[in-house]
This record gives structure tokens, C-alpha cells and sequence, in this order.
């Protein structure tokens, strides 16, 4: 019985083995960041899911341990991946990188163009208000 | 037959870092390369815990929780200098 969990625990690590290459073919073969942090971020953290959860059960049924720092990093990069495959992919965009050529749209091009131009205006009505003609600088 | 396994899924995960260095390498822009860092911080993580069961210890189980912080703060950091051009902003008038 004991034997049986041990190796169901192995085969959840062979399988996160299997779920990382996909996921570097992936970041090795989609076309833009954008589609790329998609095979980072999400498939990366499944394999590393998998295979914390084998250790957690290898161990478990082994050695009769159940390792809370285990789960302490399974939370941690469950919580933390999705948040940084987010910042960057933000970053990438603030910083214009391009979209493969295949993309069709960008729905958010137009709204951050608007936005930038009503900064702009606000912007502009700050100095002129700070440059009045009328009013001796002090 | 356990030992196997792990060596199989070991080298696996060593294709995976090694396939994130080609991109690392190659990367056309600086967002590339670290989403590919992020992957091959997060592929050390699974490679470590693996490490620990072929070698039946808990010694290594530290290393799991460090890798992932370090990953995940640097991860930031290079974001926000691709962002804005600086990780701590100095201005006072904020």
C-alpha cells in the first residue's frame, strides 16, 4: 500500500517533468512576449505544482512526514507566479514592446492612447496656469 | 524503478532550464528574457524538490521556499526597471 502512494507520488513528478518541456517549447516557439508569458506562467506553474505535491506525497506516505514547508511553497508559488507573469507582461506593454504580426487586435492601445491624452491636457492647463502673463512671478 | 523515474523527470527539467537559457540568449527584447528567468526559477524550485526525494532527505526543503522569494522579488524588480527605468524611486514630491 505504502508502495502504491510512493509511486503515485514519483508519477505526479514525471508528469510535472512532462509539463515543463511543453511549456519551454512553448516559450521557445510562440511568436511575442505576451504569448509567451502565457506558456511561462501558467503550464510552468502546474508543473511546479505537480511535482511539489509528489514530493509532499512521497514523503508523506515514506516517511510518515508531511512537510509544512512544502506547503508553504506550493502556496507561495501558486500565489506569487500569476502575480509576476501579470507585472512583467504589464511592464512589457508600458514599455512598447510589439505584438506578433499574427495579432489582430489591441483593445487596449485606444484606451491608453485617451488616457495619456487627457494627462497631457491636464498637464498643459498646470503650466499654463503656473506661466500666467498677468501675474508677476514671485 | 523510483530512481529511474526521478532521473528521467531530473533530465526533463533540465530541458526545460536549457530550453529558457536558449530564450534568455536569443531574446529579441528585455521582457523576453525575464519571463524566461522567472521559468527557470520556478523549473529550480520543481528541480530541487525532486533532488530531495532521490536523495530521501528533508535537508533541501529550505532551499524550495528561498528560491521561490528570490525568484519571485527579483522577478519584480526587473519588471519595474523595465517599466520606469529605476526599482526605488527617489522623487520626495510624491
Amino acid at each position: 500500500m505504502i508502495q502504491i502512494v510512493e509511486y503515485a507520488g514519483v508519477l505526479l513528478i514525471l508528469l510535472g517533468g512532462i509539463m515543463a518541456v511543453i511549456s519551454a517549447f512553448g516559450i521557445l516557439r510562440l511568436p511575442d512576449v505576451y504569448t509567451r508569458s502565457h506558456a511561462a506562467t501558467k503550464s510552468s506553474t502546474l508543473a511546479v505544482l505537480l511535482s511539489l505535491s509528489g514530493t509532499f506525497i512521497y514523503f508523506w506516505a515514506s516517511e510518515n512526514f508531511i512537510s509544512v514547508r512544502l506547503l508553504l511553497g506550493i502556496t507561495f508559488v501558486f500565489l506569487t507566479a500569476p502575480v509576476a507573469g501579470h507585472l512583467i507582461t504589464r511592464a512589457a506593454y508600458r514599455s512598447r514592446v510589439k505584438l506578433a504580426d499574427s495579432s489582430t487586435e489591441d483593445a487596449l492601445e485606444e484606451v491608453l492612447r485617451k488616457t495619456e491624452e487627457k494627462m497631457d491636457d491636464m498637464l498643459d492647463d498646470l503650466t499654463e496656469d503656473d506661466t500666467d502673463p498677468d501675474q508677476p512671478r514671485k | 524503478m523510483i530512481q529511474t523515474i526521478l532521473a528521467i523527470s531530473l533530465s526533463l527539467y533540465i530541458i526545460a532550464i536549457l530550453l529558457a537559457l536558449y530564450r534568455i540568449i536569443r531574446g529579441p527584447s528585455m521582457p523576453d528574457r525575464v519571463v524566461a528567468l522567472d521559468m527557470i526559477g520556478v523549473n529550480l524550485i520543481s528541480a530541487v524538490a525532486v533532488f530531495s526525494v532521490a536523495l530521501g532527505t528533508h535537508a533541501f526543503l529550505e532551499v524550495i521556499l528561498i528560491v521561490g522569494i528570490l525568484a519571485f522579488i527579483s522577478t519584480i524588480a526587473l519588471a519595474r526597471f523595465v517599466e520606469r527605468g529605476e526599482i526605488v524611486e527617489h522623487d520626495p514630491d510624491r
